[in-house]
């Protein structure tokens, strides 16, 4: 939408029309603050916990497990180099045998949810769909954190 | 030609002067929008444009995301 406004602007006159192609969602994903009724709504990047354990694909999930457990949890999102998300590591794919790699052992290719959604929101999508967990990430697939449905739930419900 | 921009570039524009326009419709805009942006729905540019923008002014546009 906003490539055809741009153009249209300068077709109406405009000499120095830019176009932020990322738009609200880019700007909501940075944690930048925002104006309007809906902008003291806590969302899913809020939330989201970013202390998460991580896993590169070529780790073996017994070294994984007890880095993880080590740091009280029972999930790790898998990741590459560039922090893109590939994986999902819940406390079942955790209990699976030590020596798989964790390409082998991981969720792959798990839904993933943008920052800027609702708490609201995200609290019935992952009740309805049993999901514990749900990556949450950048436009471009980059983890912002990991948002556990108990903390969903409970965030939406102090606004109700 | 419009000049497409990231969120660093946008913000030291809003800084230098840059009128900041939101062409979404006006009821999501109400909801949320960026700091300091004006409402001008895509639909209404045509008749609107020209009497809530300055045109020796730099404008920058922007929607939810790429689509």
């Amino acid at each position: 939408m906003s490539p055809r406004a741009a153009w249209r602007l300068e077709s109406l006159g405009f000499g120095d029309v830019y176009d932020y192609v990322a738009g609200k969602v880019d700007w909501m994903a940075a944690g930048l603050p925002t104006e309007g009724t809906n902008a003291q709504h806590p969302r899913a990047g809020e939330v989201a916990r970013k202390d998460v354990p991580t896993a590169q694909l070529d780790e073996r999930l017994g070294d994984v497990r007890e880095r993880v457990q080590a740091v009280g949890w029972d999930a790790a999102v898998v990741i590459n180099s560039e922090r893109v998300v590939l994986g999902l590591l819940r406390s079942k794919e955790l209990e699976k045998d030590p020596n798989l790699r964790i390409e082998q052992a991981m969720r792959p290719g798990p839904s993933t949810f943008r920052p800027h959604l609702s708490i609201k929101e995200m609290a019935q999508n992952m009740t309805q769909h049993k999901l514990e967990s749900s990556p949450i990430t950048t436009l471009d697939g980059r983890l912002v954190g990991l948002l556990l449905q108990k903390d969903a739930v409970q965030k939406a419900g102090e606004k109700e | 030609m419009p000049t497409e921009i990231d969120r660093s570039k946008l913000q030291s524009l809003v800084k230098e002067g840059a009128q900041l326009v939101e062409v979404l419709p006006a009821d999501e805009y109400e909801e949320e929008h960026l700091p300091g942006a004006i409402s001008l729905p895509l639909r209404r540019l045509e008749t609107e444009a020209v009497s809530l923008l300055d045109r020796t002014r730099p404008v920058i546009v922007y929607c939810w995301d790429t689509a």
